[in-house]
């Protein structure tokens, strides 16, 4: 069997150069590639456009990234939560552009199966759709309009699992899921880092949620934080 | 007049038993307190649940189980999680039977404002865009004015658009209307106590009103 593992998150990035283009997985601050983003602030590299859902908290996850200016374009469907990326966005020192979710996922999802455009109708009428072909399709009887939207390319997808074994293949836990899987099959190269590193033959084939087709290096990550950013709980 | 409670109680019985749910931030989320016993309904997070459950247990919160408002979830016996891009494929595909979500604006042909307001920080479309797309059954939780008194069932929608022609129903405060096929409000219900003249002033869009408007049933 094929190993992927690499000894640790330095490792995993160490080819990662200013102004790459980074998918990175995570929805809010749940299963979001913790070892790599503490990693890439270490290395310092700067100019990044990356792709993720969200853009973290001031303190955590892709925040960390933003307050030493790594980051020169977000592409996200949803940043509410970040002082610091709202000063650089109206200031103008980062970009912003905003997707709609769907769109995010569904163009990383092209990108691993190998198309290179989608049809979709979010943002059909609005702002989204500037610049874009649109479409008109019947489909199931109905006729519609669609944006082409196109897969994304990326230098290296980041993604976080709960478990994975030496020759990368990974299980998710829970909606820690989210977009990771479909950037893991998105990136030119895959870094995935894990709660648990285990050896080849301890999982299940039949629950694998990513095959290490796609994943090019593995390794479980030193520490998890797993900041939740909103505690909600009910009455006994 | 219903408060936030009020309109989501009503929009509850619009629930039917069976329904796949996917109820937006705000109001919306209200709605799934009040859906009665004996219908049974699936609600989907659109981070990736079907069968989400109320908030946890004090202790028993799990980073790795969240809401697509972020906030810690359950699941119920017989949930799934599965990934975004699936999440919107049910989503798209119209497996998903009704979305109710808020909105600033909506206008007399079914377009829906919810995302952007010009000059304030925009935070992002998050997964609206794709939902008021794609659904079949769209009901808009909201205000029906704004804190200035102004209208916000509009001829036209001022505000950068989410979704053209794609709201069916909608509860405000004051009433339940649906949006006919060739452009109007047309009025159905009146909140408790409201007249029909406090809709009609409330109202800068083009309100159709047939015959004896009845009282809501909450």
């Amino acid at each position: 069997m094929i190993n992927r593992v690499v000894k640790n998150a330095e490792e995993a990035v160490k080819d990662i150069t200013d102004n790459m283009t980074l998918l990175l997985g995570g929805f809010g601050l749940c299963g979001i590639p913790e070892n790599c983003i503490n990693a890439l602030v270490k290395k310092g590299v700067t100019g990044l456009t990356c792709v993720s859902n969200n853009a973290g908290v001031d303190d955590f996850g892709l925040g960390l990234l933003l307050q030493t200016k790594q980051i020169k374009k977000m592409i996200s469907s949803y940043v509410g939560e970040n002082a610091e990326f709202e000063r650089q966005m109206l200031s103008g020192e980062l970009e912003v552009e905003l997707i709609p979710q769907g769109t995010l996922a569904t163009r990383c999802l092209a990108a691993g199966y190998g198309m290179p455009v989608i049809y979709t109708p979010a943002g059909v009428g609005t702002e989204v759709a500037i610049g874009k072909e649109v479409r008109t399709f019947t489909y199931n009887g109905e006729t519609k309009e669609y944006l082409e939207e196109k897969a994304f390319e990326a230098h290296f997808a980041i993604v976080k699992a709960w478990k994975g074994d030496t020759a990368g293949n990974l299980i998710y836990r829970s909606t820690a899921r989210n977009f990771n899987p479909m950037m893991a099959m998105a990136g030119k190269i895959t870094i995935a880092e894990v709660e648990e590193l285990v050896e080849v033959g301890e999982l299940d084939p039949d629950q694998i949620h990513t095959p290490g087709i796609y994943v090019n290096r593995i390794f479980q990550g030193e520490k998890y934080e797993k900041r939740i950013e909103q505690i909600t709980i009910r009455k006994k | 007049m219903l408060d936030k409670n009020g309109i989501a109680k009503r929009i509850a019985r619009e629930v039917k038993d069976g329904m796949y749910v996917n109820l937006g931030i705000g109001i919306p989320t209200l709605v799934a307190n009040f859906i009665p016993d004996g219908i049974n309904v699936v609600l989907q997070s659109e981070n990736g649940i079907l069968g989400m459950g109320p908030f946890p247990i004090e202790g028993d919160e799990d980073a790795d189980l969240i809401n697509a408002g972020k906030q810690t979830v359950t699941l119920l016996k017989g949930s799934s999680i599965f990934d975004s891009a699936m999440s919107f494929g049910m989503i798209r595909a119209q497996k998903v039977n009704l979305t109710i979500l808020g909105a600033m604006e909506v206008s007399e042909n079914g377009d829906i404002a919810n995302w952007k307001i010009p000059g304030k920080m925009v935070k992002g479309m998050g997964g609206a865009m794709d939902l008021v797309a794609s659904a079949k059954n769209i009901i808009v939780a909201m205000q029906h004015v704004n804190k200035a008194g102004e209208s916000k069932l509009l001829p036209k929608c001022d505000l950068p658009l989410t979704g053209i022609k794609c709201v069916k129903k909608i509860v405000t405060e004051l009433a339940v209307l649906d949006i006919l096929p060739e452009g109007g409000f047309r009025l159905l219900e009146r909140a408790p106590g409201v007249s029909v003249e406090q809709i009609k002033n409330a109202t800068l869009g083009r309100l159709l009103i047939d015959g004896e408007i009845p009282e809501m049933i909450l």
